[in-house]
């Protein structure tokens, strides 16, 4: 029941500002509030950042949620063919990182989000998927 | 290879009066250099420039070479137009263009002179090619480099531009910021805040996010680096402009900012800073009364 999904490439810090931008347009035009704009888009600028820093690129696919007529939502796909991710638990873990970070968000990107999937393979790569309802 | 490269050399020189006429006339006629704001007399200066550096150089070797020395002055001249072209309002392809116009009179010289040697004239044909091509090319690449250069300028300027730090009172800074905070900002947002703490003496200062949109781990991470370089030099740091959802995301990503005063405005930090400072503001009539 998705329209018009878009992928957008993760390869640059300024496709992560176009990832944020592009869910916060369909996020402000299915009618989020302010507080749940700002909830998945900064959800998209973690995994997006995810994707670029630890997946080395990839991209990210954009879905407009249409359940009837209340039930309205964001599902974003964020996939690379990085290293993957040995370890999911700890990976899911606060405060842990492999890089330099503050090791917050892929958890925070879930507690972010009314749905959450993750899906990884050591050598093949990591796809993030989270939906947040209006 | 070698005894035609030395043919096309001599060939100019011989008839380098000729090609000049020619070259300069078909330039006029074609009327490109009037796109810019190039005079005439310009113009034929700037061809017979070019044309006695060629017949110098060409002597050594018919292959243009940007890196080599023996093309140091040719390589000078064509920078020099392609960046005064480019600043005259000229386009790219009109600045390559008074190179490869000078195709047509070379070849007709050729032509004219070797036309028995059919071998001759057509590997002379193609030196020229090749020579003119390169020399053709290198003036787009300066003229991009040019504009790159000037893109580049812009944007560090924009960065600049956009971390400010003002003193609110003496002793008190405040550093709005607007828009993205990626890595590269953020070092330039610490760097500006430190100087300033030390030119000012200041020892409080106030850094408002009420213009960053996004507030992740990342920006909350360059905050918090931030906001530790300015105490281990002894200033006090306040973070204003937190709005609620900021505030309600900054929860759930599990984000500890407990560390730092934090307030919802720039009024509310400002307040806070006097505080600190021991200054109150009250009412002139109050006072007076």
């Amino acid at each position: 029941m998705s329209i018009e999904p878009t992928t957008l490439p993760v390869r640059s810090g300024e496709d992560v500002v176009k990832v944020r931008q592009a869910v916060r347009t369909l996020a402000m035009d299915l009618g989020f509030s302010l507080v749940d704009q700002t909830k998945v888009i900064t959800a998209a600028s973690e995994l997006a950042r995810n994707t670029l820093t630890y997946g080395g690129g990839g991209e990210c696919r954009i879905e407009r949620l249409n359940q009837g007529p209340k039930r309205a939502g964001v599902r974003l796909t964020f996939e690379d063919r990085g290293p993957g991710i040995t370890n999911l638990d700890l990976a899911l873990t606060d405060g842990y990182t492999t890089g330099n970070g503050l090791g917050l968000g892929l958890n925070g990107a879930r507690k972010l989000s009314h749905e959450f999937d993750i899906w990884s393979q050591p050598g093949v790569g990591t796809r993030v998927t989270i939906t947040r309802w209006k | 290879m070698n005894r035609l490269a030395s043919r096309l050399p001599a060939m100019v020189e011989q008839y380098q009066q000729e090609i000049l006429t020619e070259w300069v006339k078909l330039q006029l006629e074609a009327g490109t250099w009037r796109a810019g704001r190039l005079q005439e007399s310009q113009l034929r200066d700037e061809s017979q420039r070019f044309l006695t550096l060629l017949v110098n150089n060409i002597q050594k070797g018919v292959q243009f070479d940007t890196r080599s020395a023996q093309w140091a002055d040719i390589r000078d001249f064509l920078a020099e137009l392609s960046r005064s072209r480019a600043t005259q309002g000229f386009s790219p392809s009109q600045v390559a263009t008074f190179v490869f116009s000078l195709k047509q009179p070379i070849f007709a010289r050729l032509r004219a002179n070797l036309l028995d040697e059919p071998e001759v004239l057509a590997d002379a044909s193609w030196e020229t090619t090749l020579l003119l091509d390169s020399m053709g090319l290198y003036t787009t690449e300066v003229y991009q480099q040019a504009r790159e250069s000037v893109i580049a300028r812009q944007q560090e300027e924009l960065i600049e531009l956009s971390t400010p730090v003002v003193e609110l009172w003496p002793g008190i800074l405040a550093l709005p910021l607007i828009g993205t905070l990626d890595s590269e900002r953020t070092q330039v947002v610490m760097e500006t805040l430190l100087e300033r703490l030390v030119a000012t003496g200041s020892s409080i200062a106030v850094i408002d996010i009420t213009g960053v949109p996004t507030v992740d781990t990342l920006v909350a991470q360059h905050l918090l680096k931030t906001v530790s370089a300015a105490q281990l030099m002894g200033a006090d740091c306040i973070i204003s402009g937190i709005r609620p959802q900021i505030a309600q995301t900054i929860v759930h990503l599990g984000i500890d900012l407990s560390a730092v005063a934090t307030k919802a405005s720039l009024s509310d930090a400002f307040a806070l800073a006097l505080k600190r400072r021991g200054l109150s503001v009250i009412s002139s009539s109050a006072a007076r009364g």
